[in-house]
């Protein structure tokens, strides 16, 4: 049975216009001592997906699954009580701007302690012990002066440390990282995925990444889903992803990496995600796609099967190349 | 050149010396003192504090005790005047002195627990509004527009027609008044601070919603709160003030400023000191709480902070 357990989950926002659907039926597993990587552009309801399966959503939002399970606990039917005895010690989130997830009026040890004493109900010695404990474990040196720091009195990196310190005070079972290195610098980035990844390994955790980095999804997924404008398009591990990508978004965000760029200019992706009064009525990237043909235009794209990596699309690419196009000569993608 | 080198000496001491950082208490100090008139102005409120704490020792005489034979008394220092009076006395013989004194304390205690309630019940209110969407923070945000939407003084007025006047109705009637200043201000506050990113990670962390409003939020919205109640104690005085003026707030014998003003206002002409004195006692007190007031907004506030 898998940690995380998601199938069709649809989140309808309210707003102004009308329904606005983040996330169109994704379905997503995730296994202890797994890491799971959500890449997309912005706007493609990855933070939204993990945010209704932590319950974080305003009241604007409707969540609706066919299965949405963790541990093998029903979170849809969760009444808000046992949610919050859940989430934050079985499930942990790490945020993507650490300056601004800690609380400025209190302490770095007094964060710590926080759900030390309601989760686990350790004594007032021990939470200290144990926050020391935590600090140590994330890096940041002389623990035992550091409890007594304010949150501006640390730099970004040192507050992602401390961010990650509270995600693990609890030994959760899951962690999802939304973005966790994106507002630090690059040097600092590693350090902070490397941490993330060799405490994800000592105590097999369950790890969720949320990024559109495909650097950092290189270096530290096993298997990745990728997402476009709240449908997920594709998943793979994350070797064969990036050898032989299966839908046309995806071959183009590889082929947009500057690593694999050929010629003097960057190949970009033209047009922007869809938004609420311009969604294509059937496949959702059908305006972007150099494949595109008038079934793209009115025919809403089939699951395809493991082989082709799950993908969302009529022509799924196998090397580059668009299976059962009608004119799939030169039409390679670039890379 | 021993002489020479003594100083230097003596600044490479001090320098091996370490030097503590400063504390909370004094750093906030520093910062509070570098505005010189808001120092004045902190000496002044010490003063009058202390004056309305220790009225029973320090005033001459009690506050109602009438001297008959001695009505309309100038100050000592005017002609005609007497020793035992220092700021003379009023049209039925009360000491001036003892009177003012006694009514520091009736002034500060208004001004304080208008603040304090207000702010107390704005706080809950506010925060209530914040969180709770739909028809309870429309309802209370309403209230509260319908409550500002009338004349400050005329709501006070009104409030105290209806329970009747009497000390404490006049501080019902003053918190009702100041209570959408400090509603607005936390609902702002807590708004802005709710959508931060601390928050969501307190309810990763499991807490409630409870927990949030006043141990997450609250203490980061609690600076402007301060200076704003800092800032109201001068008018809630000058309010109630205004109300023993127009004779619905403490009741004749109570030595309260503004009563005290309304009692005296026929002998402006032959006796002026009798309105005067209550009159300036009035100024020098809420001019020194606002000087207070905006030394700490200066203190408190983190953009004019330096560091």
């Amino acid at each position: 049975m898998p940690l995380l357990e998601i199938s069709d989950l649809t989140v309808d926002f309210k707003t102004g216009g009308g329904q606005f659907r983040a996330v169109d039926g994704v379905s997503l597993t995730v296994d202890r001592g797994e890491i799971l990587a959500i890449v997309g552009e912005s706007g493609s309801g990855k933070s939204v997906a993990m945010l209704a399966v932590m319950g974080l959503l305003p009241w604007t939002a409707t969540v609706t699954a066919r299965t949405l399970a963790f541990d093998g606990r029903d979170l849809l039917t969760l009444t808000p009580r046992e949610r919050r005895r859940l989430v934050g010690k079985d499930m942990a989130m790490i945020f993507q701007e650490p300056m601004s997830s800690l609380n400025p009026c209190f302490t770095v040890g007094y964060q710590i302690g926080e759900s030390l004493k309601v989760h686990l109900g350790l004594s007032k010695s021990e939470r200290r012990q144990r926050s020391i404990e935590l600090l140590d474990a994330v890096g940041i040196p002389d623990p035992e002066r550091r409890l007594s720091a304010f949150p501006h009195q640390l730099s970004g990196g040192m507050s992602q440390r401390v961010m990650i310190a509270i995600a693990l005070a609890c030994r959760p079972k899951l962690i999802i990282a939304d973005e966790p290195t994106t507002a630090l610098d690059v040097t600092i980035q590693a350090q902070i995925l490397e941490l993330l990844v060799s405490l994800q390994r000592e105590t097999d955790t369950g790890l969720v990444l949320i990024t559109h980095d495909m650097g950092v999804v290189a270096e530290t997924a096993e298997r990745v889903s990728v997402h476009y404008a709240g449908q997920k398009i594709e998943e793979q591990p994350v070797a064969p992803l990036f050898e032989d990508p299966h839908h046309p978004y995806t071959a183009a965000l590889l082929a947009a990496l500057p690593e694999r760029a050929t010629g003097k200019r960057l190949p970009s992706i033209p047009g922007v995600v869809p938004g609420q009064f311009d969604r294509p009525p059937a496949c959702l990237f059908e305006p972007r796609c150099r494949f595109a043909t008038e079934r793209c235009r009115t025919k809403a794209p089939p699951r395809q099967g493991a082989i082709a990596g799950f993908a969302l699309c009529h022509y799924p690419l196998t090397h580059g190349r668009p299976i059962g196009h009608p004119h799939p000569e030169g039409r390679e993608v670039a890379a | 050149m021993p002489a020479d080198r003594m100083p230097a000496e003596r600044t490479a001491a001090a320098m091996v010396e370490p030097k503590a950082p400063p504390g909370p208490f004094a750093a906030f100090f520093r910062d509070f003192s570098e505005n010189r008139a808001a120092l004045v102005g902190l000496i002044l409120l010490g003063l009058l504090v202390f004056v309305a704490i220790f009225a029973d020792f320090l005033a001459p005489y009690s506050p109602i005790e009438q001297f008959r034979e001695f009505t309309r008394i100038p100050p000592a220092w005017v002609e005609g005047g007497n020793r035992a009076f220092l700021l003379g006395t009023d049209e039925i013989g009360r000491d001036m002195l003892s009177r003012l004194i006694f009514g520091a304390r009736l002034s500060l205690f208004i001004g304080l627990s208008v603040v304090v309630a207000s702010m107390a019940v704005g706080i809950v209110l506010g925060l209530v509004a914040a969180f709770a969407p739909g028809w309870p923070s429309i309802v209370i945000m309403r209230a509260m527009d319908v409550i500002l939407s009338v004349p400050s003084l005329l709501l006070a007025i009104v409030i105290v027609a209806i329970i009747g006047p009497s000390l404490t109705n006049t501080i019902v009637a003053i918190t009702v008044v100041y209570l959408p200043y400090y509603v607005r201000l936390v609902r702002a506050s807590a708004m802005q601070e709710k959508t931060r990113d601390y928050v969501t990670a307190a309810r990763v962390g499991g807490a409630g919603t409870l927990r949030i409003m006043f141990k997450t939020v609250l203490p980061n919205c609690m600076a402007p709160i301060i200076v704003q109640a800092a800032l109201t104690i001068s008018n809630a005085i000058l309010e109630a003030a205004a109300l023993g003026f127009l004779g619905l707030g403490a009741q004749p014998p109570s030595p309260e400023w503004g009563a005290m003003l309304a009692s005296a206002r026929e002998f402006l002409q032959s006796a002026p000191w009798i309105v005067t004195e209550p009159g300036l006692a009035i100024l020098i007190t809420v001019l020194a709480i606002n000087l207070v007031g905006d030394g700490l907004r200066d203190a408190l506030d983190p953009k004019m902070r330096r560091s």
